[in-house]
């Protein structure tokens, strides 16, 4: 059963995000990967990691994804054109180098490591693990997670200092003329 | 219990996926798409390892690899939108302002 629905989650992830690279229109790009994400969530509740599936969810499929579209929809891109030689040659190039990564993956998959002693158990595993993920993150992740606040603004600074672009220079120019 | 070695060949396939998408297209935007489809690999292999150890460590550090994503997301769009405003495409190898 559980085995079953891995399979099941592991060929939506792998058809969809195959659909994200291969298909021509951004949007259904976009579409696609919303589905990739969900699937994700679906793997990480089968892991017990239930925080980070509805963190998957409403961050990624959520926020994330909406940002994308609307950024395709506000540039209004029409479909891509992928044709001549030189596109070819960097098409087959590209596969060429995914295979080769993919095989190199799968020889050092093959190689079997060793891993380093488990825990017991995961402490409070049995009613979910959003509360103990919290007590890992406020106590021995404090620095860090006070450290993603201050990224969060920078990044918050500067989509504005970016987004914001060149108006403020061109109006001044302007007013000066 | 799934195994762990499903999970990480999972994980490998999903990220070769995100390098051969970064590899083959040239819009930047699906690109960028490509980008989060390797981060999430990354993702995957995280919590792999740490259901495998029965730590909660590696969700902890998922968690702070989807904060730089989404930072990285808002930053690299508002780019990608400048970038559209200055020179009318989002195709990669029509940028080459910096080439000379």
């Amino acid at each position: 059963m559980v085995a079953a629905l891995f399979f099941g989650f592991a060929a939506l992830l792998v058809v969809t995000s195959l659909m994200v690279v291969l298909h021509k229109n951004p949007v259904t790009s976009a579409l696609f990967l919303v589905l990739a994400f969900c699937s994700l969530a679906g793997i990480y509740l089968m892991l017990r990691a239930e925080f980070l599936g509805m963190v998957q969810i409403v961050v990624y499929a959520g926020a994330i994804m909406v940002l994308f579209l609307f950024v395709i929809m506000y540039l209004n891109l029409q479909h891509d054109v992928e044709t001549g030689l030189q596109i070819a040659v960097r098409r087959g190039l590209g596969w060429f180098v995914g295979a080769l990564l993919l095989l190199a993956g799968g020889a050092l998959l093959k190689r079997g490591w060793a891993l380093g002693p488990a825990n017991d158990e995961l402490p409070g595993a049995e009613q979910g693990n959003v509360a103990s993920v919290g007590r890992v993150l406020y106590s021995r992740y404090l620095f860090p997670f006070e450290i993603t606040s201050i990224l969060l603004l920078v990044a918050m600074v500067g989509v504005i200092v970016i987004a914001r672009g060149r108006t403020r220079h061109t109006a001044r120019e302007g007013g000066a003329a | 219990m799934i195994p762990l070695s499903w999970l990480i060949a999972l994980s490998a396939v999903v990220f070769v996926i995100g390098v051969v998408g970064v590899l083959v297209r040239r819009n930047a935007l699906v690109i960028f798409m490509s980008i989060e489809l390797m981060l999430n690999a990354a993702n995957l292999a995280f919590v792999a390892f740490a259901s495998h150890m029965k730590s909660l460590d590696g969700q902890v550090f998922v968690f702070f690899v989807m904060t730089v994503a989404a930072a990285e997301v808002a930053i690299g769009l508002a780019i990608i939108v400048h970038l559209f405003r200055l020179r009318e495409t989002v195709f990669v190898d029509e940028i080459h302002l910096l080439k000379g």
